[in-house]
């Protein structure tokens, strides 16, 4: 390749909304339920029923956009995109063209040449679609409406970005803004959160834009690398072929890591948007927007200075613990409860990040309660429970969330504090070991430890280390 | 035959005094209609089980005091573009030919309330894209004063079912003047309330945003009773207005003494019908004799609704109808050969004509480049004609006029030239576009026998003025035009 | 200011819209689309300029409803009338290859 290239992207990511109910019928958002078991006439688009807004979904988004430094739009409509598919019940979608929620903000990332600023062009609300499932054998697709109108918002970034690691870290961002304004979940298995990408490429110092490519259909941040790295390929070659980059619609199909063209015959892509004429506009007063903007939850960097000051917790700690407000509300609440923030702060950078790497878990996916690991920390602390003995216990909170005094109790796990029970131990490693017992005497310190290790072993774990310390010293010095 | 003169009031009295059974006044428009539907066919279904079993049950509500209104027990028809639950739910179009809906329209569930019983659904123009319901799927229906003419539409069945005496009043839906232009071919009274005085939950949409449902009965202070029974306040509806009155009875008074009432000049000129001409001046004069003060004016920019108009109803239907494609309900084509195809040719064989002309129309006036030119042209045109009518209500209280620029024409000569029976609805169309209630009342025939109405359009909100002048015009008339057809000689007359 | 209606405009509409029309059909479209779009053509004598598209005639404005869960198992009353039902799904032709 002899000339450089730049690749621009831009994104338009669709968040679906924790609402309760869907955008305009009181039907369950929740995940996972039965095949068109959460479905009404309305969200199935039967004859003659009508959309009513959920307001939630207006705060929510409302709130995103204040978050994200966006404009809010006081006079806001809903608009229908037209298109056949089988996952759109009305074949239209209730969507935003001409006057979005919010407008004109941007969210702030970090990137390995600094901090960069990503424009957010706008933000609208709309319904998502059911789920197609594809029945190979019959040569047929299943369609599930549980999904369809489940309120999203979409935000459409101009094109900032240059690389996909800006990309992660946008989303990144976007995620960390949802999460902590507790507006969604994110997941990106679940759907909860997708982005399409539109990237194009150009001569590196050129100023105008090349023709872009929009990509679907990608699930997961690996997902979004590949396909950025795959696209910017297929482009360059094009260019360096002397061939044209057609502005299209592709799919990404991350088995076979390869984007191909969606565009047929029937695809005319001409959505004819039109004002919703079964909603009414959206009249957001200054008020609306300063009760919303007052109710916003502190976000990450007020949070990562409140921990320094009110916890005292290292700057690195804390910058860990907030990167998901999940995991940041489970750090606080336990501290609430045990009063011991750098020991709480330990216990979620080490046993917890670990074993969440060793599941392939997301924060998210979390599911113990702050009691129990407060208790667990307590009842180390007063001795009831070794050390080793708390990280074995901790992985059954981890898994099961159970009741570490319960727990303990029930397999006999509690520290040995019976003094003739530690004795007993002692004398036999003595006993057992006299070489080991000549060589302290003699001077070598390391002796020591072997003699430690194996009482500990002997005891099972569950004896206070620094009884059985005492116990080897006084036995050797008799 | 006796049962049969009785207006839906009338008939409400004497089941509340004992004198007429539920099952009698059912048993008597069955009978009716089953005598009449071989030669009009008002309806797509004929509920006669369904009927019976409402009425014995609706029986014992009113003995039992639990249904006191004024039309308990009373037999009406629904037009078939409203969903009943369990119900067939047509719409005249093949497309929807086995549809039974869960769920049941707010404005039925409320007619329902008031204690009436339902004994079918009626024909209608396909997804009421029409002025003469000819292009239901079921085959016309036919006027019951000439059986040889269209009993106009698009709620041509429910309008001929009343003036035949098949059910005591009925339900119509109005997008253009689906309820008043077939009122006046049919000898009925209709009226098209104020947009979202009625809720549109269940009402199958043709224009969203032009489509209200409204009343078809025989006579004045019924129209003000079912009117008074639809209307509602309803959260399912975002469209849907919480009014202050809903009494709307409280307006059938016999008064109009001071009432300003202004002919707009443009509606009585050319192209309309002589005998219609003389029939509405002279329903005119009734009212000015009775205290009114009857002014012709200019009403600006009414030769711009009916182009205006097509544009936005058939890029609100072009929309709405694209839900009918074999997915979830209705006709689904036998064979074909993947999804788009399966689309397409469930479509064009489901759809009839004219239905697929307004949705060609509405596709490419909404499609990139146009929208633009067209969608938003016939908007702002629509604003500009609602602030014609806002300058005419600053002054008179009550715009006069003609519902339709003749009487019913003759089955089969409509339909050829679209434009020109679009042209039909100029007096019509304009109040749908400005949201504003408009009525339709019986003031004459031809000299073929073919009723005449008269229209009054009424600023938005004042159903209650035009009910007041229609009250006072009927009893100035003594009811003269609002005769039950003679369904033997109606069919009598094609023969010859 | 007579329009004229192509016949890849035709297709083009026809293929927006789902309808298939056969060649006889196609014409009369054609002829019904051009005759319609001049007389709508005749709005074009009004000066709108300035004038604001109205497609709400009343001020209504915010009607919401709360997030609260209405609706339980609406699942056979959805799939009721369902053309070809599989299970407790849709079965439609196979969307993507």
């Amino acid at each position: 390749m002899s000339k450089q290239y730049e690749t621009v992207i831009g994104l338009e990511v669709h968040i679906e909304l924790a609402t309760k109910t869907k955008i305009f019928c009181g039907c369950s958002t929740e995940f996972g339920s039965a095949p068109n078991t959460h479905t009404c006439p309305v969200c199935t688009g039967m004859p003659g029923s009508l959309p009513v807004l959920n307001k939630q979904v207006v705060e929510y988004a409302m709130a995103l956009g204040l978050a994200a430094n966006c404009k809010i739009t006081q006079v806001c409509k809903f608009d229908r995109k037209n298109y056949f598919y089988p996952d759109n019940p009305q074949n239209y979608q209730i969507s935003q063209l001409y006057l979005p929620i919010a407008r004109d903000g941007y969210v702030e990332i970090d990137t390995q040449t600094g901090k960069k600023k990503v424009r957010i062009h706008e933000m609208h609300m709309e319904e998502d679609a059911g789920k197609l499932v594809h029945d190979e054998w019959d040569d047929t697709s299943l369609v599930d409406y549980n999904r369809s109108g489940v309120p999203l918002v979409e935000i459409v970034s101009e094109p900032d970005m240059r690389s996909a690691d800006e990309v992660i870290a946008y989303l990144e961002k976007l995620r960390m803004i949802a999460q902590y304004l507790g507006v969604s979940d994110c997941k990106l298995q679940e759907g909860s959160m997708r982005a399409d990408v539109n990237l194009s490429v150009r001569e590196a110092g050129s100023e105008t834009f090349g023709t872009r490519t929009e990509m679907k259909n990608l699930n997961s941040f690996k997902a979004i690398a590949h396909a950025i790295e795959g696209e910017r390929q297929r482009q360059i070659e094009l260019l360096e072929e002397g061939k044209e980059v057609i502005q299209e619609t592709r799919r990404w199909d991350d088995n076979k890591e390869h984007s191909y063209a969606m565009r047929s015959k029937e695809d005319a892509q001409d959505y004819r948007y039109f004002p919703e004429p079964d909603l009414v506009p959206i009249v957001i007063s200054d008020e609306w927007i300063a009760k919303i903007k007052a109710r916003q939850p502190e976000l990450r960097p007020e949070k990562l200075e409140r921990y320094k000051k009110e916890f005292d917790i290292p700057e690195y700690d804390a910058e860990l613990i907030t990167e998901s407000k999940k995991v940041a509300d489970l750090f606080e609440a336990t501290v609430e409860l045990c009063g011991k923030p750098k020991k709480a702060a330990n216990w979620i950078m080490g046993d917890t990040f670990r074993l969440m790497k060793e599941k392939g878990m997301e924060p998210e996916d979390l599911k113990f309660s702050p009691e129990h690991l407060a208790k667990l920390i307590d009842m180390t602390d007063a001795g009831t429970i070794s050390a080793a003995v708390a990280r074995k216990v901790f992985e059954q909170i981890f898994t099961d969330d159970v009741d570490p005094e319960k727990y303990v109790e029930e397999n006999g796990l509690k520290t040995v504090n019976d003094e003739g029970a530690i004795k007993e131990a002692v004398e036999k490693v003595l006993a057992d070991n006299p070489q080991a017992v000549a060589d302290y005497k003699g001077g070598k310190q390391k002796a020591f430890g072997a003699l430690m290790g194996q009482s500990m072993r002997a005891l099972k774990g569950k004896a206070d280390p620094a009884a059985v310390t005492k116990m080897i010293k006084e036995m050797l010095e008799q | 035959m006796e049962i049969l003169e009785l207006t839906a009031l009338e008939l409400g009295k004497k089941i509340k005094a004992g004198e007429i059974t539920v099952k009698e006044a059912v048993q008597a428009a069955i009978d009716r209609a089953k005598e009449a539907e071989p030669v009009i066919n008002s309806y797509v279904t004929l509920d006669e089980a369904g009927a019976f079993a409402q009425a014995e049950e609706i029986q014992k509500k009113i003995d039992a005091g639990e249904l006191t209104g004024p039309l308990a027990g009373v037999p009406v028809a629904i037009k078939d573009n409203m969903c009943i639950k369990g119900q067939l739910t047509t719409c005249s179009s093949k497309i929807l030919s086995n549809f039974k809906p869960a769920y049941t329209a707010e404005a039925v569930e409320n007619l329902k309330k008031a204690g009436v019983v339902i004994i079918g659904k009626t024909n209608m123009d396909e997804f009421a894209m029409g002025s003469t319901t000819e292009t239901s799927y079921y085959g016309p229906t036919r006027n019951p004063h000439n059986t040889a003419h269209v009993p106009g539409g698009s709620s041509g069945g429910s309008c001929a079912a009343v003036a035949a005496g098949e059910c005591f009043g009925a339900l119509g839906s109005d997008t253009g003047g689906s309820i008043r232009q077939p009122s006046s071919f049919c000898g009925v009274v209709g009226l098209k309330p104020t947009y979202g005085t009625v809720s549109r939950y269940g009402l199958v949409a043709y224009g969203s945003s032009l489509d209200q449902i409204g009343p078809i009965t025989k006579d004045v202070s019924d129209c003000a009773a079912f009117l008074e029974a639809i209307a509602s306040h309803d959260p399912k509806d975002s469209t849907s207005i919480d009014r202050d009155d809903y009494d709307f009875t409280s307006a059938l008074e016999n008064n109009v003494k001071g009432l300003k009432i202004g002919i707009p000049k443009d509606y009585m000129g050319d192209g309309l019908d002589p005998e219609v001409r003389k029939a509405v001046l002279r329903a005119a004069k009734v009212l000015e004799e009775n205290g009114a003060v009857v002014e012709t004016f200019n009403l600006g920019l009414v030769k711009y609704a009916i182009p205006a108009y097509y544009t936005i109803a058939s890029a609100e239907a072009s929309s709405n109808l694209e839900r009918f494609d074999g997915v979830k309900y209705g006709y689904r084509t036998e064979e074909y050969e993947g999804l788009h195809n399966m689309y397409k040719k469930t479509r064009s064989e489901g759809f009839g004509p004219e239905v697929k002309r307004r949705i060609m129309l509405g596709s490419f006036v909404l499609s990139s480049g146009y929208y633009d030119a067209y969608y938003l042209k016939a908007l702002r045109t629509k604003a500009l004609i609602k602030k014609e009518f806002d300058k005419a209500f600053e002054y008179y209280d009550i715009i006069l006029g003609p519902a339709a620029p003749t009487t019913a024409p003759e089955l089969g000569k409509s339909l050829s030239d679209p434009l020109k029976m679009y042209l039909g609805d100029i007096y019509t169309i304009s109040v749908n576009l400005a949201g504003l209630p408009g009525m339709t009342v019986p003031a004459g025939k031809d000299e073929n026998g073919l009723p005449i109405g008269m229209q009054l359009i009424g600023n938005a909100f004042e159903e209650k003025t035009l009910i007041r002048a229609a009250y006072t015009y009927e009893c100035a008339t003594g009811k003269q035009y609002e005769t039950m057809a003679d369904i033997s000689k109606a069919a009598e007359k094609e023969v010859r | 200011m007579a329009n004229k209606i192509s016949d890849e405009t035709i297709e083009y509409v026809g293929i927006l819209a789902k309808l298939e029309l056969s060649d006889t059909e196609k014409e009369a479209a054609k002829a019904d689309m051009e005759k319609m779009l001049d007389y709508i053509d005749t709005l074009n004598e009004l000066d709108t300029s300035g004038i604001e598209p109205m497609s709400h005639v009343f001020p209504v404005n915010n009607v919401f409803r709360e997030d609260v869960v209405t609706n339980g198992d609406g699942r056979e009353e959805t799939l009721a009338n369902a053309p070809q039902r599989k299970e407790d799904t849709f079965e439609v032709p196979r969307t993507i290859g």
